[in-house]
């Protein structure tokens, strides 16, 4: 029996039978939530008179979820936003976030505390020999009805330091790429990186940062211009996220701009994938030796990301396989049976840290790529 | 995946027996092209496949970088001029002498393989759909600027000696001192999918001892990767050279962080960095014929002139003429052209009588068809070419577009203002006395005429950039002249540099 590091693949598979069990039980106890009078949400509820099952009854695992059509986004733009709010967390208080936005009614979507629990998962993945407990943090991403904006100040707070964030508005950031504006984009870039600089050079002690790949280059970039670097004014673990968070754009990253891997440079960067929708997905440790491949894994039975195939999106692709990814948020929160992302990637296998499907090398989906801006900030 | 099983198969036809011409064209020999950053190859984790565009199989893997990667080596860029600086002129001179000779003749280390000449044009024809006897021409055209680079910047410095351009002044002769001022350390280009000759534009600044960053286009690598290997294989020092390929990131990326770069592509990307001192950029050249009224009545002596100028190169290129102004005759000189290129068809691009390259991306071919038909619908404009049958032939991976000729009885029709990637000409009725008003900018005018006030008048045309007097066809061009604005301007600045002796110190004497 082949052996992958200490555990064996028999361990591994044992420990992906569990996770599978908890996520079928997971999925029952989500369902009922959502489409039962006393606790679902007006949408669902009303959703149900249209299936040609019965939830309550016929959804028994995971597998069972494939009953329910595509979970369309644009269900989501526009309101009432009540609509999507559950009755058993009336009276709760309730945010919204959007996504999009540059034109027209952008999608929303509300939220109560899943962005406070995603991002306190997600904090302990993070080591605390780089992202050490107390230090201050900066959200270097869009500002605005973002949750990215609020889950980043959470996970700093929950980490027992203060987060400083900039003022970026994304939507603005489009329509200059769509004007072809691209002097007052290089513009507004440099007003988002100063400041990042000046607060990073202000004496307040922030060790930890979210960054997305681009903007995160550009303050290296500017940092090494004023003669100093992101290690020099104390940065040691930094998240970063985005479409464009290639291998090769690690490599990169890692080899170039950080000045190598954490214990030689004394950054820990680390990629994550994530939406509105489903939350943060983390990823597998980068190393060299593997070609600083990315590998997201779902924050499971919360969320779980699937590789189906083009052609029929109730088909999971072969390990190693490339398809497009489908999401499935499953939060009392929020019910998503079935998303299909505008991503693709390959399926990855279950590991000791997360013992279930993952997906690696996302980038944007082949038939809509060309329609996609990606990484506009 | 069916893709990557396919590279597979081809990259076992690497050994085969039959030389590249022999072999079909969906077995072209894979190559592996690496960017180069400063002299060293980069192993990219990504890589974008080249194909072929009859076919669609891939012909060559190329790896390419981003954004961060092309500024992080920018912040070197001085360090690519002294290299260069190291190597007086003459000898550059010498090596680009040498390494054009290579370029054209020689087998030479391109990627992971050994290219020779035929691997060269094979593969630039499969990916850019160029007859290969065009990809054999724009070879030659760039060899020989490149052999001939002492004669033209001779030409285009009007015989400054050119260690003052090293050194940055010296004196001319005159008893003056002179100073041009590199005006940066290297030039950056965005390199265009589907013009091979074209290149001959960043040529001379190897000889002038500015580096070069970049970026090839993604369907046509072929010219500078093989070019900058000739370079470094005739003995410029390798540090001089960046290869980038990439995404629009990279292609940004140059062209901020470049004091001086170079773009090729619209007439929307020329509007868009049109007044920028850092940015030259080459688009659609709406060249022209004027036809005098002096002439005009022998117009079938300048027949060949004006087929030649339309038809070469398969039309793609901005010195392609696009129309023809004439007073009168218009319509007899539009068939008469339209009777010598209408019948063109297409052949298969090893054909040596091969006139057409096709358009790699079908849409575009589709798109440009709907503007030619928007064009004729507005009256006063007629299809010369309708007898000669259908013009948009589409095929599996690629289209084609076969020569048009249209003729418009007045210049306030919108066609006489358009230039298409395919060899279409407009024909116009024009009194002579409103052509210079009317043409609208013409990268090459060549006005047939001894008119003494007509060519006058187009002399002192601020729209014409390259003026030629008399019946040379407007794809013919003299590299001893410059072209779109003189690159020395551009690359340097001629400023005034002082030096007073300095006075011995009391304490010395």
């Amino acid at each position: 029996m082949s052996v992958v590091g200490e555990v064996s693949e028999a361990e591994i598979q044992a420990a992906a039978t569990a996770a599978r069990d908890r996520l079928n039980e997971h999925t029952l106890k989500t369902v009922h939530w959502h489409f039962s009078d006393e606790t679902g949400c007006p949408f669902w509820l009303e959703k149900k008179s249209e299936l040609n099952f019965d939830p309550l009854k016929d959804v028994k695992s995971f597998d069972d979820l494939k009953k329910f059509p595509h979970f369309e986004d644009e269900w989501l733009r526009g309101g009432p936003i009540r609509r999507w709010v559950p009755k058993g967390h009336a009276g709760k208080p309730v945010y919204v976030f959007e996504t999009g936005g540059t034109t027209g009614i952008p999608k929303s979507r509300m939220v109560i505390e899943d962005h406070w629990k995603d991002y306190e998962l997600f904090s302990d993945t993070l080591p605390d020999k780089y992202f050490p407990r107390g230090a201050n943090w900066l959200m270097l991403g869009p500002s605005g009805p973002r949750r990215l904006r609020l889950a980043v100040e959470h996970l700093a707070q929950h980490r027992d330091g203060i987060c400083f964030c900039i003022d970026l508005d994304p939507r603005w950031v489009v329509k200059l790429i769509k004007k072809g504006w691209m002097e007052h984009l290089e513009e507004y870039k440099k007003h988002c990186i100063d400041q990042a600089v000046t607060i990073l050079t202000a004496g307040h002690d922030v060790k930890c940062m979210f960054a997305t790949p681009k903007l995160l280059e550009s303050l290296s970039e500017a940092l090494e211009e004023k003669g100093t670097s992101l290690a020099e004014v104390g940065i040691t673990g930094i998240f970063s996220g985005g479409t464009e968070f290639t291998s090769q754009w690690t490599r990169f990253c890692v080899e170039e701009m950080l000045g190598g891997l954490p214990e030689e440079s004394g950054i820990y960067m680390t990629p994550t994938y994530g939406n509105t929708l489903m939350g943060l997905a983390c990823s597998k440790p980068i190393t060299s030796t593997d070609g600083y491949k990315i590998a997201y894994y779902a924050p499971q039975p919360r969320a779980v990301t699937e590789v189906v195939t083009f052609d029929d999106y109730d088909q999971v692709v072969g390990y190693g396989e490339t398809g497009r990814v489908k999401l499935y948020t499953l939060t009392d929160e929020f019910f998503v049976p079935g998303f299909m992302e505008r991503d693709e990637g390959e399926r990855e296998r279950p590991f000791q840290t997360y013992p279930w499907d993952g997906v690696s090398g996302v980038r944007p989906f082949h038939e809509l790529a060309s329609a996609t801006t990606v990484g506009v900030y | 995946m069916p893709a990557e099983g396919v590279c597979r198969l081809l990259f076992l036809d690497r050994y085969s027996p039959l030389p590249p011409h022999l072999l079909p064209a969906n077995t072209l020999p894979m190559i592996t092209l690496h960017p180069l950053r400063w002299g060293k190859q980069y192993e990219s984790l990504e890589f974008n496949d080249v194909v072929h565009f009859d076919t669609g199989a891939p012909i060559a893997r190329v790896g390419t970088v981003g954004g961060g990667i092309v500024t992080r080596d920018l912040q070197k860029a001085h360090l690519a001029r002294e290299a260069l600086l190291k190597v007086p002129t003459d000898e550059l001179i010498a090596m680009g002498k040498k390494a054009a000779e290579l370029f054209e003749h020689g087998t030479l280390s391109v990627g992971d393989s050994q290219q020779s000449v035929d691997d060269f044009v094979h593969q630039q024809s499969a990916s850019t759909g160029l007859p290969e006897h065009m990809c054999r021409s724009n070879m030659a055209k760039n060899s020989f600027v490149l052999s001939r680079m002492d004669e033209i910047l001779q030409c285009l410095t009007r015989g400054l000696d050119l260690s003052i351009l090293s050194k940055g002044y010296g004196d001319e002769g005159r008893g003056v001192t002179v100073s041009y001022q590199a005006q940066t350390p290297i030039l950056g280009a965005i390199l265009p999918n589907n013009s091979p000759g074209v290149h001959t534009l960043w040529l001379p600044a190897v000889a002038l001892q500015i580096g070069l960053a970049l970026k090839p286009g993604s369907q046509e690598p072929w010219t500078p990767y093989r070019m900058v290997s000739a370079f470094m294989e005739a003995g410029v020092p390798a540090a001089a050279f960046g290869l980038y390929p990439g995404g629009h990131d990279a292609g940004g990326a140059i062209m901020t962080k470049a004091p001086r770069s170079m773009i090729f592509g619209s007439a929307q990307t020329v509007a868009q960095h049109s007044g920028n001192p850092r940015v030259q950029a080459h688009g659609p050249g709406f060249s022209k014929i004027l036809l005098g009224d002096d002439i005009v009545d022998d117009w079938e002596m300048y027949l060949d002139v004006m087929v030649e100028s339309v038809l070469s190169n398969s039309g793609r290129s901005c010195i392609n003429c696009s129309g023809i102004w004439a007073s009168r005759h218009t319509r007899e000189i539009a068939a008469a052209i339209a009777e010598k290129i209408g019948p063109v068809n297409v052949l298969p691009p090893a054909d040596p009588n091969a006139q057409l390259a096709a358009f790699t991306v079908p849409a575009m071919a589709t798109g440009t068809w709907s503007m030619v038909e928007q064009d004729l619908a507005e009256n006063g404009v007629t299809d010369m070419t309708a007898e000669y049958g259908e013009k948009l032939i589409e095929r599996d991976h690629c289209a084609y577009l076969r020569p048009m000729v249209v003729h418009a009885d007045s210049p306030d029709r919108a066609v006489t203002a358009k230039e298409y990637m395919f060899p279409f000409v407009s024909v116009v009725e024009c009194p002579q006395d409103q052509m210079l008003r009317r043409i609208g900018p013409t990268l090459v005018g060549t006005v047939i005429t001894a008119d003494e006030p007509f060519i006058t008048g187009a002399s002192r045309s601020v729209d014409i950039d390259r003026l030629n007097i008399g019946p040379l066809p407007t794809n013919r061009l003299n590299w001893l002249q410059p072209h779109e604005g003189n690159i020395i301007d551009f690359l340097f600045r001629n400023r005034a540099y002082q030096i007073a002796p300095m006075p011995t110190a009391a304490s010395t004497v």
